[in-house]
């Protein structure tokens, strides 16, 4: 099995669970290569895969245990996706309080890699809307963490990879909306500095933000992007044929990619003229456009398995933070890989807002910018070289996405790597719980 | 585990004092510190290629390894993946022989066999367990293009590198589908300690070429190897060589 960057394919044993008891049975059989967690895969390396040992196939196991309609408030299975929860509760008036670019993933995954959206800067990160969460540890016992209930344990578990435990169920705070429509405005911007100044003096207008971002324009068009930002409308804010159902809500895919692409398909040509159209096509500066949830929060989930364009031999997403005040180190870092003639045509810019207690939670204050880039010679040394400038001023890389950080540059760029060993030594002193990230990283 | 962009985090040497062994190595330290295991008989060298091999960036460790001992490979295995998985292991020991001893001494045939043949399958055999067990990793086996068609000048090595060659090409297409590879790697005549004084046959390459081609095969996912490249072409032609043209060409 592989990440969704479908690189690094390593073998497992790969159980189907739907309960408790079913986890149990897994974690007693387990030998050696130990167990960890899988929801629906989204992580791009190899957080969700365990050589030679057990893999837990968590989405059997998606229940909704408990809805508090007046507290906003769901408990459910962790194996249950943002997908099915917004099919269930966007209707109610709920959505879920953090949602990152695809709603195919599960909750104990959001949790897990502690995932943030588009309104980080205002809400924080998934890990901070949930009220408890029931963690089976390595010694058989279930227990409930929360920020309150052994806060170090919720806090390792939080952004923690699936390493402390199995999280079974959550009770997660969600979102009250009036409609199931967002009021978006659009932003064309023609260069980097452009971008981060609306951005700075801006955001804090929306709830929602993200750029994308031309990573293959240079010169004076280097860091062009296109701006979205907006919030959930509210129901006068409707066209009057929209207010009689103002949470109605449909999604679907409405085709899949097939695997025939070869490698090589996306290359810095096919790249530029797609950013030159993506570019053109934006409007120059659009307000008050209503947008509805897909398109607004997940337009690639309308193509199925579009991670299959990079062909067989996979891509890596780069995504990296760099604290406020080192806007010069994001600049070197684009202008390093716009002329460095490796093709990226999913590429992200937003402004992080505070951080959270997470031992190795990835969001803290500043830009981070994330990339898709296909895998091919001369990569590898690239985005080492491409780390150092990132680490020195204090940034870090996202382990959900991560398949190719080194070790000792990653440990630089988590401090508190050493409180999550402790943590882990303290609940799971064998080790049970094990991936190929946690082998690749000695986490 | 060997990463998404085919970096590599640990490296277990078997022959570890080998002039392509440490080439390797220090290749593999080229783009990043990593661990390496030099499996070895106890020497000079061995410290000496260690204390290199840190130098050079990588966390080391050492464990006894000794070619003519049938207890070695299982108790240099498990020594060597005592400290976490090995990514990438290279069976890089072997001895060339003197022909015109080996024609005389049967001792000495025997022992050659052990040490180029016997020893290299038991290693073989023991790692790819191991490997299997831990999902993943990579075999180099050092064969030789002169396992390809045995020559009268030096046919005792030929035919034990041709074993070794057959076992670990066997072995590749059964650990398929395992998360393990195995890739053989067969190099025409190397400038080495083992060949020197000897002069180089045409195409002569050097240990750094080799594991330059090491290093460009185990990232590619290559199940063989020959270095240089052109020596694949040649050494199709003298396999298809007439025999009575074969033994009396100057090789």
């Amino acid at each position: 099995m592989t990440g969704w960057g479908r690189t690094a394919a390593t073998p497992a044993l790969v159980e189907r669970v739907s309960d408790e008891a079913d986890v149990r049975k897994v974690l007693a059989e387990a030998r050696g290569r130990g167990v960890v967690a899988r929801g629906l895969a989204r992580s791009y390396g190899d957080a969700a895969q365990n050589a030679g040992g057990h893999v837990l196939d968590m989405t059997g196991s998606d229940r909704v245990l408990d809805v508090d309609l007046a507290g906003a408030e769901v408990e459910v299975e962790a194996g249950i996706s943002l997908d099915r929860l917004m099919n269930l509760f966007v209707p109610l008036g709920m959505f879920v309080p953090v949602t990152p670019g695809t709603r195919y993933v599960t909750v104990g995954g959001a949790i897990a890699a502690d995932i943030h959206g588009k309104n980080h800067h205002v809400a924080g990160s998934f890990s901070q809307h949930v009220r408890w969460l029931d963690l089976l540890t390595a010694d058989g016992q279930v227990r409930r963490v929360s920020p309150e209930q052994d806060p170090d344990l919720f806090w390792a578990t939080a952004g923690g990879m699936g390493l402390t435990g199995v999280i079974l169920r959550a009770r997660v705070r969600m979102k009250p909306i009036e409609t199931s429509q967002t009021m978006v405005d659009t932003d064309r911007t023609p260069d980097l500095d452009s971008l981060m100044t609306l951005l700075t003096e801006t955001d804090h207008l929306y709830d929602y933000s993200v750029a994308w971002i031309d990573c293959v324009a240079k010169g004076a068009r280097m860091g062009r992007s296109v701006l979205t930002r907006g919030r959930f409308a509210r129901r006068d804010e409707l066209p009057a044929r929209k207010q009689a159902d103002p949470l109605r809500y449909s999604q679907s895919v409405k085709v899949s990619v097939p695997d025939v692409f070869p490698p090589g398909l996306l290359n810095v040509a096919t790249v530029s003229a797609f950013n030159e159209l993506w570019y053109r096509k934006a409007p120059k500066r659009k307000r008050d456009q209503l947008q509805s949830i897909p398109t607004f929060f997940h337009p690639l989930d309308g193509v199925g398995a579009w991670n299959r364009i990079y062909g067989p031999r996979g891509f890596v997403q780069w995504q990296v933070t760099v604290p406020f005040g080192h806007e010069e180190t994001m600049r070197h870092v684009l202008e390093r890989i716009s002329s460095s003639g490796h093709a990226s045509f999913l590429a992200v810019l937003k402004r992080f807002g505070e951080g959270n207690p997470g031992m190795l939670s990835y969001p803290s204050p500043g830009w981070t910018l994330a990339l898709d880039i296909p895998v091919v010679r001369g990569l590898a040394r690239l985005l080492d070289e491409l780390d150092e400038p990132v680490v020195d001023v204090g940034g870090r890389t996202y382990l959900a996405k991560d398949s190719r950080v080194r070790p000792e540059v990653f440990e630089r760029m988590y401090p508190r790597i050493d409180d999550f060993r402790a943590v882990r030594a303290r609940v799971d002193p064998d080790g049970v719980f094990t991936s190929d990230l946690a082998r690749r990283l000695s986490l | 585990m060997i990463d998404a962009l085919g970096s590599v985090g640990s490296l277990l040497l078997v022959g570890g004092t080998s002039d392509i062994a440490v080439a390797t190595a220090r290749r593999y330290l080229q783009e990043r510190p990593l661990r390496v295991v030099l499996a070895a008989r106890a020497s000079a060298r061995r410290g000496a290629v260690a204390e290199e091999l840190r130098a050079a960036g990588a966390t080391v460790e050492v464990v006894d390894f000794d070619a003519d001992d049938p207890k070695s490979p299982e108790r240099m295995v498990a020594e060597a993946t005592a400290g976490g998985d090995v990514d990438v292991a290279v069976v890089a020991f072997g001895q060339l022989g003197e022909q015109e001893q080996l024609a005389r001494d049967p001792d000495a045939v025997a022992a050659l066999a052990r040490v180029n043949y016997v020893a290299p399958v038991v290693v073989g055999t023991v790692l790819a367990e191991r490997m299997r067990a831990q999902g993943h990793g990579t075999i180099v086996a050092l064969s030789s293009a002169a396992g390809e068609r045995a020559r009268a000048s030096n046919f005792v090595y030929g035919s034990t590198k041709a074993g070794m060659d057959a076992f670990y090409s066997g072995l590749a297409d059964s650990v398929a589908g395992t998360g393990v590879s195995v890739l053989v790697v067969r190099p025409g005549f190397v400038r080495s300690k083992m060949t020197e004084g000897m002069p180089a046959a045409p195409l002569a390459t050097t240990p750094e070429a080799v594991a330059e081609a090491i290093v460009t095969g185990v990232r590619k996912g290559r199940h063989t190897v020959w270095v240089p490249g052109a020596m694949r072409w040649v050494m199709s032609g003298l396999r298809h060589t007439p025999r009575a043209v074969f033994r009396r060409l100057p090789i």
